[in-house]
């Protein structure tokens, strides 16, 4: 079902973590090879409340609290998708990842080549990802660009809870890992603050945004502004502002990073023949450097000015907030790196 | 447990030819090679880790197990895969990076998959003890008798992966065993110097299930304490732990000079090959036949034969074919 086939259903506006569960609640009934894991997502509904009302409507067979072993209950979302479940399974903390990622990229990301496409790997791998309220960095990183480096898994980040329920039901029913990562800063938890733009109508009924699309969220002619996950608000944000200056800035939200959505991409940076990255992933080898890359191999010819970024400095995420906030990518740098970029003609 | 005689024979022609097996590989592996060795020459590049001598592990567990029941095995793979009846052209082939291997030259011996046995092994240590446990959590999801198998040696009981995937299967009390096959050697390092306790099966202990250590590398000891562990994991009696003692008779890959192997172990290997004694033993028993033996051998070179000729023939991908499967 595409995203114009819901419209006149009815709808509620949802934060995107119960978006996320009304995705998960709606395929559970739907598919009963659907199970979902990880550490307290039964009876407490997950840390960010991704996985509420589960456990009661499902039951502990479907929806289990794991010990805290990612290792064990990674490999073992692999050995179920081998089988013919469709395991959601949850890594709390994107940061996480440094004690369980032989079991993502060494068997999710690999069974399915290694064995010659006889064994796909669907499964989804929930992940919390980003800071910005002083928990420091091994609880506050992006990593977008180290899980998207390695080839074998889908990667995608929603910037709202309509993209969040749409996408997450689309990793779901797709028959490779997805690693769905899912900001906190968007999250809607009250005790975390929440980003306001992501408070959005989102149908009752399933459907799906498809892998690999990115939307065009605000049109413009000057200069495209790319973002995804917080740093679309960013974007937005600093669109606004550029608007009052007279700037007519494009606002693209990629929404997946793996596969990447080139053609929307190009075609933006063919228009304005400009473009600011913005990623709150840290600086180097990561997601701003490979869409800047892409953008100069096909639609160099349009560029008017060198592509620029913004991103996290390639520095451990600090606690203090005096030290954390300013790091983060925010309006001011993307308005100043627009400007920039409107000098050169 | 008495053993059926058709069981014994079942047991030692798989051994027979998983034996003939990596001798046809072992000779086809040097084969451009010499005089100088480059792992990356001749038919079949890379590394090459033979199992010779550990078969009895192999049969004794796999005697018990049904096409449906999911077994995870380790960078040593083809005496399990044989057991288990992996299609043994296609592994052939594969062994040889050819486009007709079970993965079309994707994977190679440490990466055998053949989803019409549930197979699958992976060149990490311990790394398919998690999906084993998964798989079986599936079986059980689906309402059917499956279990699953995670074959791991013995380097494998000292990693993270161990540990939480035996905790793991303890909470969750799904039908999975997982079978140690201990050769005394994590590479050129002594279990004796990298393990606290002398036998694993008292890390089980530790997890609430059953441990056995089986001594001997002998397939009747191993078929019957596998059998219990099965019957267990198939009743809904959860996980168990298996150590079964057995014999590494090459190095770790081949063109390994194995210099830390002390002499008089080298020099007893060829008395310690599990192979003859067993045939010896069931034929001083009246449980076989010369002319069952000879029937046996002859089918075992012949299946050999025809898998090598398969591999041989067949042809290497196409570069186009790297970029397939990447994705289902």
């Amino acid at each position: 079902m595409t995203a114009q086939a819901t419209q006149g259903t009815a709808s509620q506006r949802l934060t995107i973590a119960r978006s996320m569960a009304t995705a998960i609640a709606g395929e559970m009934r739907a598919d009963e090879r659907v199970v979902v894991m990880g550490e307290d997502i039964a009876a407490l509904g997950g840390v960010f409340g991704n996985c509420q009302g589960l456990l009661d409507e499902f039951g502990a067979e479907r929806v289990r609290d794991t010990p805290i072993s990612e290792t064990a209950f990674i490999g073992a979302a692999v050995g179920m998708a081998s089988v013919g479940l469709r395991p959601i399974v949850e890594l709390m903390f994107v940061d996480f990842f440094g004690v369980c990622m032989d079991a993502i990229y060494n068997l999710a990301a690999k069974n399915c080549y290694f064995s010659g496409g006889q064994t796909p790997i669907p499964m989804v791998l929930m992940t919390s990802v980003g800071g910005g309220y002083g928990d420091a960095g091994q609880h506050s990183q992006c990593l977008y660009g180290t899980f998207a480096h390695l080839p074998g898994m889908k990667v995608v980040v929603p910037s709202d809870a309509y993209d969040a329920k749409g996408l997450l039901v689309a990793a779901i029913r797709d028959p490779n890992p997805v690693v769905f990562m899912y900001h906190k800063a968007l999250q809607g938890m009250g005790w975390l603050g929440t980003e306001k733009g992501t408070v959005v109508d989102v149908p009752d009924d399933s459907y799906t945004v498809d892998l690999g699309k990115a939307a065009i969220k605000r049109p413009g002619s000057d200069v495209s502004l790319v973002g995804f996950g917080r740093t679309l608000h960013v974007a937005l944000a600093a669109a606004d502002a550029l608007a009052m200056e007279g700037v007519s800035a494009e606002v693209i939200d990629l929404r997946s990073l793996v596969p990447l959505d080139k053609e929307t991409l190009l075609g933006s940076v063919q228009k304005t023949g400009r473009m600011v990255v913005i990623d709150d992933d840290y600086l180097s080898f990561g997601v701003s450097g490979e869409l800047i890359a892409t953008v100069c191999d096909g639609a160099f010819s349009s560029l008017r000015a060198a592509p620029a970024r913004i991103a996290h400095p390639d520095v451990p995420i600090p606690f203090s907030p005096s030290l954390e906030r300013p790091l983060l990518p925010n309006v001011e740098q993307v308005v100043a790196a627009a400007r920039q970029q409107m000098e050169t003609r | 447990m008495a053993i059926e005689k058709d069981v014994h024979h079942w047991m030692l022609r798989k051994m027979l030819l998983s034996r003939r097996f990596e001798e046809a590989i072992k000779a086809a592996y040097m084969e451009g090679k010499s005089p100088r060795f480059n792992m990356a020459d001749g038919p079949i590049p890379g590394e090459m880790h033979l199992s010779n001598g550990q078969e009895p592990c192999a049969v004794g567990v796999c005697a018990h197990l049904t096409d449906h029941d999911v077994v995870t095995a380790t960078h040593r793979p083809h005496h399990i895969a044989i057991a288990k009846g992996v299609d043994l052209k296609g592994m052939a082939a594969e062994i040889f990076g050819k486009t007709t291997g079970l993965s079309g030259g994707r994977g190679g011996h440490m990466h055998l998959f053949d989803q019409a046995v549930n197979f699958s092994c992976s060149g990490i240590i311990g790394e398919g003890m998690g999906p084993a446990v998964g798989a079986a959590l599936g079986r059980r999801l689906a309402g059917d008798e499956g279990i699953a198998v995670s074959f791991i040696g013995e380097g494998a009981a000292n990693q993270g992966a161990f540990h939480e995937s035996l905790n793991l299967a303890a909470v969750w009390n799904v039908g999975v065993v997982f079978v140690i096959e201990d050769n005394a050697w994590g590479i050129s390092v002594s279990k004796r110097s990298s393990t606290a306790v002398a036998s694993n099966a008292e890390r089980a202990v530790a997890y609430g299930m059953p441990g056995v250590r089986v001594e001997g590398n002998d397939p009747e000891a191993i078929y019957s304490a596998a059998g219990e562990a099965v019957e267990r994991a198939r009743s809904g009696g959860g996980p168990s732990l298996l150590e079964l003692s057995t014999v590494r008779l090459e190095g770790h890959f081949m063109g390994d000079a194995e210099q830390y192997r002390p002499r008089e172990e080298m020099d007893g290997l060829s008395q310690n090959d599990p192979i003859p004694r067993y045939s010896e033993s069931l034929a001083e028993r009246g449980l076989l036949s010369a002319e069952d033996q000879e029937n046996m051998e002859r089918e075992a070179q012949d299946a050999v034969d025809e898998a090598m000729a398969y591999a041989r023939e067949s042809a290497l991908p196409e570069v186009h074919e790297a970029y397939q499967c990447v994705f289902a």
